[in-house]
């Protein structure tokens, strides 16, 4: 999984930087690099898929609703057949991007968000969060300065795949929202690409 | 005289730096370049600068590496709840103006004795309340609860929640205070890797007899050496430990250190190191000794250099002697003392007259140099953890591993919040309950 993953980013990456070269040579105007909505927009697709092929193929199909060979679970650390939640997996995702660069980063955030650290922190991610449960199927863009740095920031709206997410959301204990249904939205991804110091 | 003063300038300034460079580079005692007493975790190697300091212009990296280099895995086994990765993301710069919590060093300050308090924090205790404030208004149970209280109270750990997160809680409510006799498993973790290391150094295991005949003829034959020598019935002759190595096979070490234990005792040696009474011979250092230590030992003992047979008498190496009467004769604090007239001090002398089963004994050793599985070579042994301070601090960390083993998850949390309790070596009941069982299954009626 990883490695495909890894791969996917590499090719994706790859395609776009020969691309530019490849206009470049064309007479095309120099280019300064990939639009950031291009990169995020791209970055997203892979993120998505990812995400819902572990619902869908692990988690649904391995775990209690399937075969039952293993335990998807919030301590799937303590269990010898615990395995990572959705929600989990895609964080350690954004965790593992995190330690090998910083030319993006990325979090799942809701609005109605089980741990409260996971709510929106800035105006922008509010502002997002809120746009993308309002208008359904698009996505939101803007710009905010964090720590001195200037950050396109781009929302994406996270979309129930599988009955096993709006259940799990549902039954929680510490869930403020518990009438998902499949199909809706969750909650957002959020994609950060710094573009430069201020 | 202008000529005068010019030199004497020059002279002293030499002087001065010719002084400072011999004690960075030179010198072995840097008492002179430390900038505040270490904490009570490092002061056994404040004088081995260049084990956090490792380079000069590293920065604050160049730090945590240090740190990690060390404490990485502890953190990864107590799955570490706030990992630096949690961090990076640039959504968190305002908390991280706040309290940079990607750095060690952040909340853990060297060299700040006036303002180290427990835990080694330099840190108000309110760092919880930067990130999750919100939880006094989310629960009605944490209303009117200390904002300081979090992680002093026995119910929140900053880095090891395992024993105390929500769902564990729960299922683990309800126990009686106490309820089975420890089974202590017995260790084998040198029966895979002593005959690895023997087959490493071309030593071959001995019939007894033969082992007799053959250090007769050393001239090192000496009957009390061999009178319930657990080596020697093993079948690991004099040589075996007295001989540095196969290459150097004349050489007869007349007192055998770590170094030559180690090669059978792998886990041993190397958690040993980990510890208090080993990290000093980890950095190339002279053995530690409990007049190393600002806290008070038996005086008798100040000068007792640690190593394995420091604790483990050669040649008998009675585990019995290790897991009580050696640690009791450096440690003279009220929780030590209280031992052997405690609860499980009095299951500990039962073993000792032969009246309960070694496995149902309870010594100093039982909790503090707990029973681990551990992979080595392949397989799965049970070791001895060495490292006495691995689940020392916070005490929490000894709740599933060590009391659990008899106890409830309730009782547990009560007593080691109880510092009188911990004085008296758990001699009774604790004073107080600590609510977060009872908090958790509350919101499981919801």
């Amino acid at each position: 999984m990883k490695v495909k993953t890894a791969l996917k980013r590499s090719l994706l990456v790859g395609s776009f930087v020969s691309g530019s070269i490849m206009l470049s040579a064309c007479g095309e105007p120099e280019t300064t690099g990939i639009a950031p909505k291009l990169y995020t927009d791209s970055l997203f697709a892979v993120m998505n898929a990812d995400r819902a092929n572990y619902t869908k193929l692990v988690v649904k199909r391995l775990g209690p609703a399937g075969a039952n060979v293993v335990k998807p679970d919030e301590h799937w650390e303590d269990l010898p057949n615990g395995t990572l939640l959705p929600a989990q997996m895609f964080r350690a995702g954004a965790e593992a991007v995190a330690e090998v660069t910083d030319e993006f980063t990325y979090s799942l955030q809701s609005i109605w968000p089980i741990n409260s650290q996971n709510a929106p922190k800035t105006p922008i991610e509010k502002a997002g969060l809120e746009y993308i449960a309002e208008n359904p199927g698009e996505n939101f863009y803007g710009e905010e300065e964090l720590g001195g740095t200037t950050y396109f920031t781009a929302v994406y709206p996270d979309v129930a795949v599988s009955d096993a997410c709006t259940t799990c959301h549902n039954d929680h204990k510490d869930s403020p929202k518990t009438d998902f249904k499949l199909g809706e939205i969750m909650g957002g991804v959020v994609i950060r690409v710094p573009l430069g110091s201020s | 005289m202008k000529k005068f003063y010019w030199s004497l300038w020059i002279i002293i300034t030499l002087s001065i730096s010719g002084f400072f460079v011999y004690k960075m580079t030179l010198s072995d005692d840097k008492s002179e370049l430390l900038i505040g007493e270490a904490t009570h975790g490092h002061f056994q190697i404040e004088m081995a600068c260049t084990t956090c300091h490792s380079e000069a212009f590293g920065g604050e990296e160049a730090i945590q590496d240090a740190c990690t280099s060390c404490h990485a895995d502890e953190l990864k086994a107590a799955h570490d709840s706030h990992p630096k990765k949690k961090f990076n993301d640039p959504r968190n710069a305002d908390t991280l103006e706040v309290l940079d919590a990607r750095y060690c060093v952040t909340c853990h300050t060297e060299h700040q004795d006036e303002q180290t308090h427990a835990m080694g924090l330099t840190i108000p205790e309110d760092y919880c309340y930067h990130c999750h404030q919100e939880i006094g208004d989310e629960r009605e149970s944490h209303k009117d609860l200390a904002y300081n209280s979090c992680a002093s109270a026995g119910c929140h750990n900053y880095h090891d929640n395992k024993a105390l997160y929500e769902r564990f809680l729960v299922e683990n409510a309800n126990g009686p205070w106490v309820d089975a006799m420890a089974k202590i498993a017995k260790s084998n973790g040198a029966s895979i890797t002593a005959p690895h290391a023997m087959s490493l150094m071309n030593k071959d295991f001995t019939p007894k007899a033969n082992v007799a005949e053959s250090d007769a003829s050393r001239g090192a034959a000496n009957s009390e050496h061999w009178d319930n020598n657990l080596h020697l019935e093993k079948g690991i002759a004099c040589v075996g430990c007295h001989q540095a190595n196969s290459e150097s096979s004349e050489q007869w070490l007349p007192k055998p250190g770590v170094n030559e234990c180690q090669q059978c005792h792998v886990n041993e040696a190397e958690t040993f190191k980990q510890g208090k009474h080993g990290m000093r011979l980890a950095q190339s250092m002279s053995p530690v000794t409990p007049g190393h230590s600002s806290m008070s030992f038996a005086e008798d003992s100040l000068t007792v250099e640690h190593g394995c047979t420091s604790c483990h008498t050669a040649h008998t190496f009675d585990t019995k002697t290790a897991a009580v009467d050696a640690c009791l004769s450096c440690h003279t604090d009220s929780h030590s003392t209280a031992f052997e007239a405690s609860p499980h001090g009095n299951l500990a002398a039962q073993v000792s007259a032969g009246t309960l089963p070694e496995e149902q004994g309870v010594t100093c050793a039982t909790c503090h140099m707990p029973r681990i599985e551990k992979e080595l070579l392949g397989k799965t042994l049970t070791v001895v953890q060495h490292n006495q301070n691995d689940n020392l601090r916070p005490n929490e960390k000894m709740i599933r591993p060590v009391c659990m083993s008899c106890h409830s998850l309730e009782f547990s949390i009560d007593a080691l919040a109880d510092p009188e309790l911990i004085k008296n070596n758990f001699n009774g009941q604790p004073a107080n309950h600590v609510p977060s069982i009872d908090w958790a299954l509350k919101r499981e009626e919801r």
